[in-house]
């Protein structure tokens, strides 16, 4: 087994991540309700979610850090309970509020986290030195991790957690509260990772992030997989994209909802907005065409947008009611 | 705002991160020593980054030493000088014992920051991380005396056996060392840090007061005094003041460590419980 690369400690065959009937109660609030999952080595895997629906709390479960109420999970074949000093080998975890010492410089964490991977001193020196030089961090290396910005501590965060590559990399909204730039800059770590035949858990509330990144993705509010699939097929369910059209004149709204549904063939509904008018598009090529038939009806149209459905959108069109923050104890009261 | 620092280091550098990532192979994992080392190597690691934490906990003893001496010196024991070789010993013991509680206090920081995740997380033997810290925190105690012992010797304290002194501050560090282990349990179940600093000074502060670090126990009301005797601190600072003046206490050394292995035998096992079982 030991010069076998990619495959220390996971045993033959089993799936990267399997969970059944997964359950964490805090008190009377049941944060995750029975979650199952497969997902397969190698795999991006995203957790889509809204805030406090319970992807963090199933993240600690499998890292070990909590033990499920009921339910059990594998990590590569090893039960996350039984087993959790083999799974700890062979898993990362990037926190959701970065994992680092502040206090400590950047090239101070990734030499701690070395050394208690068991590097010596040298070696430990010359991998966080790689490590900073990859992720852009060389300059500030010596600086405090709490004199850096939100992308530079993001990153160093990540860099701590792939010290030795893992088998298996928990990433809880590793780009929450970044700006675009950093956020494709996570995005292509987190590729690089998968293209390297790490496999990568990570959580999301954005469907947008989840469909750049993720080869499948579990739906997840009020602690259950509401929905599962690919991004294709999540997207497909929904609409594949929504088209949103906004008229000069409310009194051309009737006949504009006749014009497009015809044209575009999904029914549009009118929101509360009298002059907006909404379709979720499964054909968005007929898009184009459709709008082109306003004009010619008379109708004139001040704006229109075609989208990516919207978590929101998702979860309407799955669950039949809007994402609902789950009272959010954690994050207001910091237990 | 984007990253302050500029373009040079924003960007990622393509190849280099390629060549960093594959990176599989494992070292044999530390043993409980080592990790523990390592953790302790990050607590000398604050003491650098954060030294306020260290001043600020000596300012307060340096304020009581210089009015104590000065102001109540003379009606205590008769002249400053006097009060003085009674005072630093109590002193010492006072400063180091008060800042037991920033082991709680930073144990805290790290569950509410989220790095303790990455710490449970990890392969390692689990106690390592409190043991490590605890390990740190004895430098911060060593050096604290150091600073106390500095002003006492400019402000005139003249102790007689420099290994009786030497050996106090062992003893000191000993006690410390039990004493926090309270504390990292405080912290493990306290809401903030700062509440973790709270109920230990609120413990502490009247504790070092009700004890022989200021004045003679004669001098108060009988049940004050009953008190004082039971004061663990009482017994400290007898010791440190007969180590420091050429005898061997040798009852109330006893009498302290068998102290020591009572609170350790119970709050290390508490504390490592609610570490391992922490939400
Ligand atoms: N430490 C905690 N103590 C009490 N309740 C918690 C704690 N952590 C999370 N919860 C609750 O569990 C539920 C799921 O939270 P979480 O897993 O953090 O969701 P998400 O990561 O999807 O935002 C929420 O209702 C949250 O309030
Ligand atoms: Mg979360």
């Amino acid at each position: 087994m030991k010069g076998d690369s990619g495959m220390n400690g996971g045993r033959d065959g089993a799936l990267a991540v399997e969970a059944e009937g997964l359950v964490y109660r805090f008190g009377d609030n049941v944060a995750v309700d029975g979650v199952d999952l497969e997902i397969s080595r190698g795999e991006i895997f995203g957790f889509l979610g809204p805030n406090g629906a319970g992807k963090t709390t199933t993240i600690r479960m499998l890292a070990t850090l909590l033990r499920p109420d009921s339910g059990a999970a594998r990590v590569f074949g090893h039960d996350v309970v039984r087993e959790a000093d083999t799974v700890r080998g062979l898993v990362s975890l990037t926190g959701q509020f970065a994992s680092v010492d502040e206090d400590l410089t950047g090239k101070e964490n990734l030499i701690l986290i070395a050394r208690l991977l068991g590097y010596s001193r040298k070696e430990a020196k010359v991998r966080a030195d790689e490590l900073l030089e990859a992720f852009g961090l060389s300059d500030a290396a010596g600086r405090q991790a709490k004199t850096y910005s939100g992308g530079m501590r993001r990153r160093l965060d990540i860099a701590a957690s792939i010290v030795i590559t893992p088998e298996l990399l928990f990433l809880d909204e590793p780009t929450t509260g970044l700006d675009p730039r950093n956020r494709n800059q996570v995005w292509d770590i987190v590729r690089s990772m998968a293209s390297g035949g790490t496999t990568v858990l990570l959580t999301t509330q954005y469907l947008d992030e989840a469909d750049q990144l993720a080869d499948r993705i579990a739906v997840i509010d009020n602690g259950k997989v509401i929905a599962e699939g690919t991004p294709g097929e999540l997207k497909g369910s929904v609409g594949s994209g929504v088209l949103h059209v906004r008229l000069r004149d409310p009194g051309s709204r009737p006949e504009a909802v006749r014009v497009l549904s015809r044209a575009i063939g999904v029914a549009v509904e009118t929101p509360s907005d009298p002059v907006a008018l909404l379709a979720r598009v499964s054909e968005p090529e007929r898009v184009p065409e459709a709008l082109a038939g306003l004009p010619h009806a008379g109708i004139a149209v001040s704006d229109f947008s075609l989208g990516q459905p919207s978590l929101d959108e998702v979860f309407l069109a799955l669950t039949g009611h809007p994402t609902e923050e789950k009272a959010d104890k954690k994050e207001e009261e910091a237990v | 705002m984007t990253d302050q620092a500029g373009k040079a280091h924003a960007t990622i550098a393509e190849g280099a991160l390629r060549s960093a990532l594959p990176y599989r192979a494992r070292p044999k994992r530390p043993n409980a020593l080592s990790a523990s080392l390592t953790f302790g190597w990050r607590a000398l690691l604050k003491i650098k980054h954060v030294p306020e934490q260290l001043f600020d906990a000596v300012g307060n003893p340096i304020i009581f030493t210089l009015m104590f001496t000065y102001l109540l010196g003379g009606a205590i024991a008769g002249s400053p000088g006097a009060y003085l070789q009674y005072l630093i010993p109590g002193i010492l013991v006072q400063t180091v014992i008060l800042i037991t509680a920033y082991t709680g206090v930073n144990l805290n920081t790290d569950i509410s920051k989220g790095v303790a995740d990455r710490f449970r997380s990890l392969p390692i033997w689990r106690p390592a991380v409190i043991v490590g810290a605890l390990l740190g925190d004895m430098v911060r105690y060593a050096l604290a005396s150091a600073i106390v012992l500095a002003l006492g010797l400019i402000l005139g304290f003249r102790p007689e056996s420099v290994v009786g002194v030497v050996l106090s501050v062992v003893l000191i560090i000993v006690f410390a060392f039990s004493v926090s282990w309270i504390w990292t349990a405080l912290g493990l179940v306290a809401r903030t840090p700062n509440s973790v600093l709270w109920v230990s000074t609120l413990i502490m502060f009247p504790l070092t007061f009700a004890s022989n670090i200021f004045v003679e126990p004669k001098t108060m009301p009988g049940w004050l005094q009953t008190a004082v005797i039971f004061n663990p601190i009482t017994h400290l600072v007898s010791a440190v003041r007969g180590l420091m003046y050429g005898t061997i206490p040798v009852g109330h050394i006893a009498w302290l460590l068998v102290g020591c292995v009572v609170l350790v035998v119970i709050f290390a096992p508490i504390t490592m419980y609610l570490y391992r079982s922490k939400k």
